[in-house]
């Protein structure tokens, strides 16, 4: 591939996946209203085309024609920078989570990802690590005594939960033997006795997926892990300055941070693209993305479920959580997975 | 070409971040000099083929430990750095003492007679070679390293939980 088609190839594919991302965002934004509404024996939103469909453009214009309030007693460069630093590595993100297989159209094949790192898992990790700062600032250059608060809370919960989720995969690396996402999800594929598939969650992770769940929505800050925003004691914590268009981007960067880990869960656990394949060949190249897709919206649906199903937690309860539970149980999980697979090793025909 | 004109970018933007560290009289505006400079350390640890040092350099020190640098700040809620005047014999001996040794150390990197040169982007550190080395090369230097590493956070617990007999001692002596 000459390198005029490589560049070509990376830009289209770039800008697809953003496109894609940033319209999930503002589709999964309509989807919580619905789902809250329907939980709630509500309608949600119904006005604005065809079940609210719409809506997410309406929200979008509202947020572009509100005015963009900037308190006097801001510390300037950093209050405006923040909301930036969130959403910037909300998105980056997306950039090494592959979505399906190798396509070819025409002469030209390629795989359906931005780019291929050897070591995606812990670039994802990284770039999600770094997105803390975003709310963290906010919180301070706020200059306000609920954002502070907000912030503080935020950054501690991040990166409390970020260790048992940072552990609860390494069960995985250690069953797939690489950190590339590609290589992972190879290692997922087949079925067990005809109809179970190979996924690493009926593979021995049961117990790391659920710690990866958990820890994954206290990552995002959403219910039962809301501390940062908590509007009952907090008034809506690190964003409580912020209108207009600076609050849409901490809105925005929420949803993209919840789709990466929903797709980070799909490809880890859930077998990434694969699924059953059937008919045509134009369907074959098609499905692998579908069944994808459709896992990450069992995960964003699952979000939305529990948002509005349990109550929050107390912030000594959610440390203690983190710390004295989720901890212990993610090394408990390394410590089974590194020896059955070290016995696997040594004597290959007695384990499957 | 393309690798060694990267190299020499974040090489740049890594000692102006340092340089804006020292410069800024605010410090959150220094720690977040700071993660620009562990930002493009680990830029510059990639294009050297350190992929893995890479990732972890970003991962632990700008996403872990410059988050605790910036909440202690944020909770200590610090002010402005009051400047002063600046000492006479700083000046005069500081700096040439600094051009000096600069150029020492430049010259014996240079000229040093078991150094080999390696083209930029010539070596692969992957996470496999590097756990083959401390897993299996080094492992006692590793686990002995860990060890002291918990020593440590063990010491910093004792010393910031004060022991209930001292706190109510205390708490007696002012009744």
């Amino acid at each position: 591939m000459s390198i005029t088609t490589f560049v070509i190839i990376s830009i289209i594919k770039s800008l697809a996946v953003v496109g894609v991302l940033l319209t999930a965002v503002a589709y999964s934004v309509w989807l919580e209203r619905k789902v809250s509404a329907h939980i709630q024996n509500r309608w949600g939103p119904t006005r604005v085309g065809p079940f609210g469909l719409l809506q997410p453009l309406a929200d979008g214009v509202k947020f572009i024609f509100k005015e963009d309030l900037t308190q006097p007693h801001v510390y300037k460069p950093l209050y405006i920078a923040a909301p930036m630093i969130a959403l910037v590595f909300a998105i980056t993100s997306i950039s090494v989570i592959p979505f399906g297989n190798w396509v070819s159209i025409g002469p030209w094949d390629t795989y359906l990802q931005i780019t291929d790192v050897n070591i995606g898992l812990l670039v994802v990790l990284g770039i999600t690590s770094m997105g803390v700062y975003g709310v963290a600032l906010a919180g301070w250059s706020s200059n306000n005594k609920y954002s502070l608060l907000g912030g503080l809370r935020a950054s501690a919960q991040m990166i409390s939960y970020e260790v048992s989720l940072g552990l609860s995969l390494v069960g995985v690396l250690i069953m797939a033997g690489s950190l590339s996402l590609r290589d992972i999800v190879d290692a997922q594929a087949g079925v067990f006795w005809r109809f179970i598939p190979r996924w690493n969650i009926f593979h021995g992770q049961t117990l790391a997926f659920f710690i990866y769940l958990i820890s994954a929505y206290a990552e995002t800050n959403r219910t039962p892990f809301d501390l940062p925003e908590a509007e009952s004691e907090l008034v809506a914590g690190y964003h409580t300055e912020y209108s207009a268009m600076k609050f849409a981007m901490f809105f925005m960067a929420e949803y993209a941070n919840m789709v990466t880990v929903a797709c980070l869960a799909t490809l880890l656990f859930l077998g990434g693209w694969h699924g059953p394949i059937y008919g045509p060949l134009i369907l074959r190249e098609i499905e692998p993305v579908f069944w994808f897709c459709l896992k990450v919206f069992f995960f964003m649906f699952l979000y939305v479920w529990v948002r509005w199903t349990l109550p929050r937690f107390r912030y000594d309860q959610l440390m203690a959580f983190g710390w004295k539970i989720l901890l212990p149980l993610a090394v408990a999980n390394i410590v089974y997975t590194a020896l059955v697979v070290a016995l696997r090793a040594q004597y290959p025909d007695k384990f499957f | 070409m393309l690798h060694l004109i990267l190299f020499l970018f974040f090489g740049a933007i890594c000692v102006a971040g340092a340089v804006n560290l020292l410069v800024q009289s605010h410090p959150i505006n220094s720690a977040l000099s700071l993660i620009v400079v562990m930002g493009s350390l680990a830029a510059e640890y990639l294009l050297l083929g350190a992929e893995f040092l890479a990732a972890v350099q970003v991962i632990v020190y700008a996403g872990a430990i410059m988050v605790l640098f910036v909440i202690t700040i944020m909770l200590l809620n610090a002010g402005k750095e009051e400047r002063s005047k600046g000492s006479r014999v700083a000046t005069l001996l500081g700096v040439p003492g600094v051009l000096i040794g600069g150029v020492l150390v430049a010259w014996t990197l240079l000229h040093g007679s078991d150094m080999q040169s390696v083209p930029i982007g010539a070596l692969w550190g992957d996470p496999k070679g590097i756990a083959r080395l401390l897993f299996h090369d080094f492992l006692l230097p590793f686990e002995v390293t860990s060890v002291l590493i918990l020593i440590a956070i063990m010491g910093a617990v004792v010393l910031a939980s004060r022991p209930e007999a001292a706190a109510r001692g205390a708490r007696k002596d002012e009744g």
